[in-house]
């Protein structure tokens, strides 16, 4: 396999695969590039022209309506002509090889395709074979990255708490299966995060999780001590009950952000949750939308951020 | 009769425990004599092999490799295998029984025995299957395969879920006097992962396959051993808990003994980063801890033998992302340059190494020691010692180009090969 860069000779962005490894300058050029596009927003100035003429393909293999409606829409917002293609599992085992559905797709002469896929490294994989000049966004691929979920983490923090460096964080839940943890750790160690905790019951643990620089608590309580920012993972119900936890109403006493926790927490820590929220379970239902919670500015700022990666790859260059 | 002399070459031959200079000749299929320097021999010699500085040593019996025939041929066939083979310098190999069909009927079996016959291959020493169709329901008909040229049973990497019918298999090959061969992995605790759980897997967020799941099927097995006293091998071992496993049941007198791919020996689960499929093995590749404790394992002899653990794709079957691509890595070509290559980065006595590929892997398959002595099938391989090269994937002749070792160099080639005193294999350059 061809060893994929995701920065090219010059150090520009040609693909968006995972946060590891890029350089503190590149994340905060597109933070920047995404507050840019925010500010011109809330200027009434939604519409760029900036992708007129590129298309972007959404490949999706994995059911989502929500991110990828925010790719779409980003895309849009750009000027870029979209497609997308929601390809179920089952018709790739049938016949066509994920290679070949790569190489039909690109003879539409698409300039990225957008990823998301239940294999971890499948970004990886097609940026590795796609041809040169055809960018790949990851979207999400199994356990291993969702580097735009990451980013619009870093911003919102970012615009909440004026900076990353020095802040503490705790990530609560099934980091086991999540590939938002994987990104969201990855940008905070590159940024300076002074403190990254990951908080679950053993079996929610990766082996190793150390290594990315994490310190790991079986107790959410003394987990939550003193953190700037509560980054809250959705659990995955259907693959939970019985084989990871023995209940929900468990995880939530042992880990949910209730109110009774919230209220130990300092008073300017925000909270955080990628969404879709399993009320009652990662947190007590009303504060979903309370004073802590910026769940639905990550949800804004995701359209802004995808648009500053879709830019950076595929617009003029700065 | 074609007479070959292999002259001035250092024979190695660890069941007569020779090591020194001799002039090996060949008449036929059989080696005719073994000469110290100085004697010529009698009779006329069509062909004159000066062996100089070179390593004469026994054909290697690679206790697994897939042919991919029947069942397979989109990813390799005999024809390729076996030049590949003769380029490896190995004569004699066992075939696990996950061919399609299983081999675990004795028309299987003769099929696969005439299939060599046709391709010329090395010896072939079919394994046949413990359970029907591999499938771990049924016993599969042992007394029949043995008769029709099985040396042992195995149980390829299809998981034996009924522990009793495992123990009853076990004890029905005992009264066979079989040796059953098992790749220990438990498949509820692998969990369909595809690496080393572990920080690597962690990060690429790969599904992990643990320790445990190599350590619990082994102590599963080694308790029926107990019980029946049936004869073990474990093969492929990966992981320091299952060499110590195997060194506790041997300081017990059980008959358990093991082996390891070469590869295990040289590479880490940091091989998979990037997520290169052609890292994607089974049983995965494991920490640096671990591969120090397998070397040390061969080394004491606590794992006996080391194979190719030989398996040819196609290039599709590695061209998906990881986690959907094959297992497996192609190593004929490779077994003994590795192995050599282990003997002189942790100072293994020669004897000792060429011992690994040869007398201990023959006596599992219990076939008598390969030799070099007169009256011996003239199944040998020339070593050359000082030969430095790289691994370029696309010059194996393996139909599978398969391998997490593409770069890596080695000082030791296979010069030439003879299976039943024909040049099989010789170096162009």
């Amino acid at each position: 396999m061809i060893a994929v860069s995701q920065l090219d000779a010059e150090g520009h962005l040609q693909h968006l695969l995972t946060l590891e490894g890029l350089p503190a300058a590149t994340l905060t050029d597109l933070l920047d590039h995404a507050d840019h596009y925010l500010d011109a927003g809330r200027q009434g100035d939604k519409k760029h022209s900036s992708l007129l003429g590129r298309t972007v393909i959404n490949l999706f293999f994995e059911a989502s309506t929500r991110t990828r409606t925010t790719f779409e829409l980003a895309a849009k917002r750009l000027s870029a002509d979209v497609l997308n293609l929601q390809v179920a599992a089952s018709s790739t085992s049938k016949g066509e090889t994920l290679f070949d559905t790569l190489k039909t797709l690109e003879a539409m002469q698409a300039d990225m395709f957008v990823i998301r896929h239940d294999a971890s490294g499948a970004a990886h994989f097609f940026a590795a074979h796609a041809a040169p000049g055809v960018a790949i966004l990851n979207a999400g691929d199994g356990r291993h990255a969702h580097p735009t979920q990451g980013l619009l983490d870093l911003l919102t923090v970012r615009q909440r708490m004026g900076r990353i460096a020095g802040l503490k964080f705790c990530l609560v839940g099934d980091i086991l299966h999540s590939r938002v943890a994987r990104s969201a750790i990855h940008g905070l160690r590159t940024l300076g995060a002074a403190e990254i905790r990951v908080a679950a019951p053993p079996t929610l643990i990766p082996a190793g999780i150390d290594a990315l620089g994490v310190q790991v608590f079986h107790d959410v309580d003394a987990a939550l001590s003193d953190v700037d920012v509560v980054m809250l993972l959705r659990l995955q119900k259907e693959r939970m009950l019985g084989a990871f936890l023995p209940s929900l109403g468990e995880f939530h006493r042992d880990y949910g952000l209730t109110h009774q926790r919230a209220a130990r927490l300092p008073e300017h820590a925000i909270v955080m949750h990628p969404g879709p929220i399993n009320r009652g379970v990662e947190i007590e239902g009303d504060m979903a939308y309370g004073a802590r919670s910026v769940i639905l500015e990550q949800v804004n700022n995701g359209i802004a951020v995808r648009m500053a990666v879709m830019d950076r790859i595929l617009g003029a260059r700065p | 009769m074609s007479r070959t002399l292999i002259a001035n070459a250092r024979v190695l031959d660890p069941a007569q425990a020779l090591d020194g200079t001799r002039h090996v000749l060949i008449d036929g299929t059989k080696i005719a004599a073994v000469l110290t320097p100085g004697t010529a021999p009698e009779g006329t010699v069509d062909h004159h092999v000066d062996a100089s500085g070179q390593w004469l040593v026994p054909g290697a019996v690679d206790l697994a490799a897939r042919f991919r025939e029947p069942g397979h041929t989109a990813k390799a066939d005999f024809a390729s295998e076996t030049r590949a083979a003769f380029a490896g310098g190995i004569t004699r190999f066992a075939l696990p029984p996950d061919t399609h069909p299983v081999l675990d009927t004795p028309a299987m079996v003769v099929r696969v025995l005439r299939i060599s016959k046709a391709a010329r291959s090395p010896w072939v020493m079919p394994l046949g299957a413990l359970t029907q169709g591999l499938a771990g329901q049924a016993l599969a008909e042992m007394s029949a395969l043995k008769a029709a040229g099985c040396v042992g049973l195995s149980q390829a990497s299809a998981p034996l879920d009924d522990p009793l019918l495992a123990r009853r298999a076990l004890e029905y090959a005992r009264g066979l006097g079989m040796t059953v061969h098992i790749q220990p992995l438990d498949a509820r605790l692998a969990n369909g992962g595809c690496a080393h759980e572990g920080a690597t897997a962690t990060r690429l967020g790969l599904s992990p396959i643990p320790v445990a799941a190599e350590v619990a099927a082994m102590r599963f097995w080694i308790s029926l051993v107990e019980d029946t006293g049936a004869r073990l091998h474990f093969g492929r071992l990966s992981t320091a808990r299952g060499a110590e496993l195997v060194a506790n049941a041997q300081a017990r007198d059980l008959p358990i003994s093991a082996d390891v791919a070469a590869h295990q020996l040289f590479l880490t689960d940091a091989a998979l980063a990037g997520f290169d499929p052609a890292a994607h093995l089974m049983p995965p590749l494991r920490s640096e801890a671990d591969r120090l404790a397998l070397r040390d394992a061969v080394r004491t002899g606590v794992i006996e033998a080391i194979c190719s653990d030989h398996q040819p794709h196609e290039a599709d079957a590695k061209r998906d992302p990881f986690p959907l691509t094959a297992a497996g890595a192609s190593g004929l070509e490779l077994l003994w340059p590795l192995t050599l290559k282990w003997m002189t980065e942790d100072q293994v006595p020669a004897l000792t190494a060429v011992h690994r590929l040869t007398c201990a892997p023959a006596r599992r398959l219990g076939l008598s020691l390969p030799r070099i002595e007169a009256g011996q099938p003239a199944d040998l391989a020339l070593i050359q010692p000082d030969a430095p090269w790289t691994l370029d994937p696309a010059r194996l002749l393996s139909r599978g180009r398969n391998t997490p070792l593409a770069g890596l160099s080695f000082d030791h080639r296979v010069a030439a090969c003879w299976h039943l005193g024909v040049a099989r294999h010789q170096c162009s350059d």
